[in-house]
């Protein structure tokens, strides 16, 4: 079984191709062993009678025909434990905290089984985040995988951070457990998770896992499933919640595309494999809630859009597997305001389910279409207003573009520590929407109006 | 060469295996745990295997075994109400057989082999049948009769026919030749059931959707698709559709897309009732959920196990509708299993016979005389989901050359929360015409026309708009102001409608007239009115103008559209009294 062989006939980009082996498992995992003593390590793409193809995460850096292969017999595994929690580990899952190994309670397979549809119970608990421009119009929903879609230099870090700090389940005060994947951001961004999350005692409820800019691009392929077993292991064996935050899910595609490279395989669109939407979903799939246990998985991803293009394929294919997303906006950044989220291209799937009467409030999705429309008109109308002038609006239209400002204003930005409560969000929304004139609210229900228009609600006190 | 060979090569979801012998399509089981896969390419003594399952772990010289069969669906009572993976697995039998993961080398019937069905023969001793022939039948659901057909292959004589309780695989008839019939058949997916002949569709199918129904409509038989980039509306459509279309059966297909989406329907779809028969839709439904993260092979394969399915309704004489979401994911699946088969790629690396798959799948819907003699269609709706929203890639364009109806989905619509996103000016339905007669008689003799009146109005507000654009509303002469305002009327007042609101989720042929009427009816009323000399600002205060916006939500409309015509009428004669 753990016979070492010494014929590598090849090595090229981060694969080495092995020769006259016993019958090799795909998928399997392999030890490495340099002339140096080190160990590096690998997995099995491809497997004949004739030839082994090995991708080595560690990088074929050092590596020649001398090496020693060693085929394990067996896939990667995660050793788990509820010691997990608190932990600083590598992309590849080897303590880098100083602390002592992990003294497993059993050893689970990184890649994950996938969840039976019909095991599936669909997500509905609202999370609050305390963030308007999501408890408002882009619900979160425990078990839901919402990713941020931002650009560089944008504080998509800083939002993360205060959802993970402010996110609570209505009625409960029980904070996320809370596994963070890093995968190939620098070390100074990493530092700022670590920070934050040591200076709230969020650490202790953590998981760590990086693999910063300077480690292999390979060991990213593994570092997402790592965190995804750990947060499955947390949430479905010991009735945890947990907040899954992978970042950055661009880097992760670029190794996916390199490793395409070296494999010499067709590219698809812009040199992405063609296969990169199901090894996406291999990864966005694990969040979720599963009939008759406890815990759930949500994940709340960073993916950082080359060239602010939502349709380049990293977020086109994200986009079409999550459950809504969060769009950053440079424009808003650019103009003083936090956090930038742009709702308009900002979706929450799940947000139906979530709100509501029982959930949020009966007119939350009223609040929110209304919301929707209204600045969604009033953007246009400034494109307008850069042509023909303020003077050429009607009256009616004047009134839409103002709502814009003040919607960007006053339900947008928000503190970095102001955590909102949902009433606090629809409050605002309804002192908006008050400004606009009443027969233009059509999205929402005269009963509605009666009961949370402002100029009704006064009118109803001064009647008591 | 044998039966029994074994493997050579692994490389994800393709095995090739040496020293079997195979012919295309046949079903193989693959290594120590007898991996279900399929055959899809012969050369030399080599056989290339796509396989449904995860390959994990499975090594090269393990054994291989051909069972002979194609990939087939077993059909007969017990389809309704269930859902299935790709290859027509029960996934609650998968879900009891290995837990809530879906792990490998577990095999499940498509239909079980315990429940008892009441079989009432419709034939007798003596009878000749043939192929499709109805010999019997089971009450699958409470409004559905499952009719036990012979299978397209077999024909003659009875000998003996059964009555009573029954499992599928019992013999319920046995022919003079000793052939004997259970009301279990199979049927090979790939290949389309035989029917009598094809006919032209003339019925709309009727979906409750106002933007549909009203300006874009399916016919029952006829195909369509909705394609859009992602956030805008195509699963919510299909769902849509799956609710309330007025088709007797209805196969939903979530073909490489969301778990929790397929959770939610099995949640849902009990609950809620069919607005034709008052029964769970359940009753009427069979779900096939083979998601993103399922193997990608079984995701090939989950259209072809719909389709079949369909086919199997249709040839006892029902109307089918089938959704699949997302044919882009099964075109991606073929690309995927294509490029490890290391196949000339065509454009945008998917395979050259891309088109031909395309088409014969959408070919299998139609309108049809039944080898029974019953008349039967499918209607298919295929979500299309283009890289980036751009409709110019491979499959949207392929697509569009098949289908007849276009409804395309408008990412800014969705953006500004109009729903449905499908945009006006960009769809079509080739059916408009050939409905006609139907609406004449079953709707309204000014159906068509009002139709084609609303379409106008539209197409004159994007004409109006451009010059909007340039020069503000205010600009505008005062009856060109009047016509953007009836045209936002349309579009809100009409177009929109809210999937997730309680009454305005289905809307009724008959609301959806006067519901139109009404609105084309005040801006004939305004024109008028302006013509007359009113002013146009007390024109755009009218009351009956804002209640039009809401009436769409009212439990009871036609009562409070009365009201509403009622104002309707009193404020246009103030106007001209005035
Ligand atoms: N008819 C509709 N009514 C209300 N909301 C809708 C409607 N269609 C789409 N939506 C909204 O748009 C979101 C995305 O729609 P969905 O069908 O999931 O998009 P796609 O499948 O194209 O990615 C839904 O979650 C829902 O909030
Ligand atoms: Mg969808």
């Amino acid at each position: 079984m753990t016979k070492e062989y010494k014929t590598i006939s090849q090595i090229s980009g981060p694969l080495i191709f092995v020769e006259k082996t016993e019958p090799v498992g795909y998928n399997e995992l392999v030890n490495i062993n340099l002339p140096d003593g080190t160990t590096k390590r690998g997995q099995v793409l491809d497997t004949s009678d004739d030839i082994v193809v090995v991708q080595v995460f560690e990088g074929t850096g050092g590596l020649n025909r001398d090496c020693g292969v060693r085929f394990t017999g067996e896939t990667i595994k995660l050793p788990v434990s509820k010691d997990l929690l608190g932990r600083i580990l590598s992309g590849a899952g080897e303590p880098l905290d100083g602390g002592p190994r992990i003294v497993p309670e059993d050893r689970l397979e990184i890649t994950g089984a996938a969840i039976n549809p019909y095991a599936r119970l669909p997500p509905k608990d609202f999370i609050q985040t305390g963030i308007s421009t999501i408890d408002g119009m882009n619900t979160l929903v425990r078990g839901q995988k919402l990713p941020i879609f931002s650009g560089s230099g944008l504080p998509h870090n800083e939002i993360a951070l205060q959802i993970a700090r402010q996110a609570r389940v209505r009625g409960s005060n029980e904070p996320f457990a809370v596994v963070f994947a890093a995968m190939g951001i620098t070390n100074e961004e990493a530092q700022y998770f670590m920070a934050d999350f040591e200076r709230t005692g969020a650490l202790e409820r953590a998981v760590v896992f990086l693999n910063l800019a300077d480690d292999p691009a390979v060991e990213r392929l593994i570092t997402p499933r790592l965190a995804l077993t750990a947060a499955e292991y947390l949430a479905y064996e010991h009735d945890m919640h947990v907040l899954v935050i992978l970042t950055d899910i661009t880097n992760y595609c670029e190794a996916l595309r390199q490793m395409g490279a070296a494999r010499e395989e067709v590219p698809g669109r812009r040199g992405y494999p063609g296969y990169m939407y199901t090894d996406l979903a291999s990864l966005y799939e694990r969040a979720g809630v599963v009939k008759g246990r406890k815990g759930s998985v949500t994940q709340f991803s960073i993916l950082s859009m080359p060239g602010d293009d939502i349709t380049h394929p990293i977020p086109d294919l994200s986009g079409y597997i999550t459950e809504g997303q969060i769009v950053i906006s440079r424009e808003l950044h650019r103009k003083g305001i936090y956090p930038p989220v742009n709702v308009l291209p900002s979706l929450s799937r799940l947000m139906n389910s979530g709100i509501g009467a029982t959930r949020t409030r009966e007119d939350h999705k009223a609040v929110s279409d209304q919301c929707y429309a209204a600045y969604a008109e009033g953007k246009d109308l400034r494109g307008l207003v850069a042509i023909v002038g303020k003077d050429a609006l009607s009256d009616r239209d004047k009134k839409f573009l103002e709502f814009a400002d003040m919607f960007e204003d006053r339900f947008v930005r928000q503190g970095v520590d102001e955590n909102r409560d949902i009433e606090t969000t629809l409050s605002i929304g309804w002192e908006l929407l008050a400004e606009l004139p009443e027969a233009q609210l059509t999205r929402i229900d005269n009963k509605y109006i009666q009961k949370y228009h402002p100029a009704h609600k006064a009118k109803e006190k001064e009647g008591k | 060469m044998k039966n029994k060979g074994e493997i050579y090569r692994i490389s994800g979801p393709v095995v090739i295996i040496t020293g079997l012998n195979t012919k295309m399509y046949d079903v193989v089981k693959v290594g120590n745990e007898g991996l279900m896969g399929e055959v899809i390419g012969i050369e030399g003594d080599k056989s290339t295997v796509q396989v449904y399952e995860e390959t994990s772990g499975v090594r090269p010289g393990e054994p291989v075994e051909n069972t002979g069969m194609s990939l087939s669906v077993e059909l007969g009572p017990g389809l309704l109400e269930s859902i299935y993976d790709g290859i027509q697995r029960p996934l609650p039998v998968l879900k009891e057989k290995m837990g809530d993961f879906i792990k490998r080398g577990v095999s499940a019937n498509g239909l079980s082999r315990e429940k008892e069905w009441d079989f009432v023969p419709t034939v007798k001793k003596g009878d000749k049948i043939n192929g499709g022939d109805i010999i019997g039948t089971v009450r699958e659901t409470l409004n559905i009769e499952h009719r036990i057909l012979v299978p397209p292959t077999i024909s003659g004589t009875i000998s003996e026919i059964k009555k009573g309780k029954f499992k599928v695989d019992q013999v319920i008839c046995t022919l003079e030749d000793g052939k004997e019939l259970t009301m279990m058949q199979k049927w090979p997916v790939r290949k389309p059931r035989p029917v009598s002949k094809k006919m032209t569709p003339g019925t709309p199918l009727i979906t409750g959707q106002r933007i549909l129904d009203g300006l874009f409509p399916v016919a029952k038989g006829g195909t369509a698709a909705i394609p859009g980039p992602f956030g805008s509306g195509k699963t919510v459509t299909q769902q849509q559709l799956a609710k309330w279309s007025d088709t007797e059966i209805v196969v939903y297909i979530g073909c490489g897309e969301r778990g929790n989406e397929m959770a939610d329907v099995l949640y849902e779809f009990p609950e809620i009732k069919d607005p034709k028969t008052g029964r769970p839709l359940m009753e009427r439904t069979v779900l096939i959920a083979n998601t993103s993260n399922m193997p990608v092979a079984a995701r090939e394969a989950s259209v072809y196990t719909g389709i079949t399915i369909a086919e199997y309704y249709r040839d006892m004489g029902y109307d089918v509708s089938l959704m699949a979401d997302s044919t882009s994911r099964w075109a991606e699946a073929m690309r995927e299993i294509s490029s490890r088969l290391e196949e000339m790629p065509g454009e945008e690396g998917y395979p050259a016979y891309l088109a031909a798959r395309l088409s014969e799948f959408y070919e299998r819907a139609g309108k049809v005389k039944a080898l029974s003699g019953k008349e039967g269609s499918i209607t298919v709706i295929g979500a299309v989901s283009p890289p980036g929203g751009d409709f110019s890639e491979p499959i949207t364009q392929n697509t569009l050359r098949i289908v007849k109806v276009f409804w395309a989905l408008d990412a800014k619509l969705a953006q500004r929360r109009h729903f449905p996103s499908i945009n006006w000016l960009n769809s079509y339905s080739l059916y408009t015409k050939a409905l006609g007669p139907w609406y004449d008689e079953h709707v309204s003799p000014d159906w068509v026309k009002l139709r084609n009146d609303a379409m106008e109005l539209l197409q004159k507000e994007s004409e109006l708009q451009e010059i909007v654009q340039l020069v503000g509303s205010d600009a505008l002469p005062e009856d060109q102001q009047l016509t953007l305002e009836v045209a936002r009327m349309i579009r809100e007042y009409f177009l929109q409608q809210n999937a997730y609101h309680e009454v305005d989720t289905f809307c009724p042929m008959d609301k959806q007239f006067k519901l139109l009427k009404s609105i084309m009816s005040w801006g004939d009323k305004a024109h008028n009115a302006l013509d007359g000399g009113a002013p146009i600002e007390d024109i755009m205060k009218l009351k009956s103008k804002d209640d039009l916006a809401k009436v769409k939500y009212e439990k009871e409309f036609d009562k409070a559209l009365g009201v509403i015509l009622k104002t309707m009428e009193d404020e246009f004669a103030k106007l001209r009294g005035k």
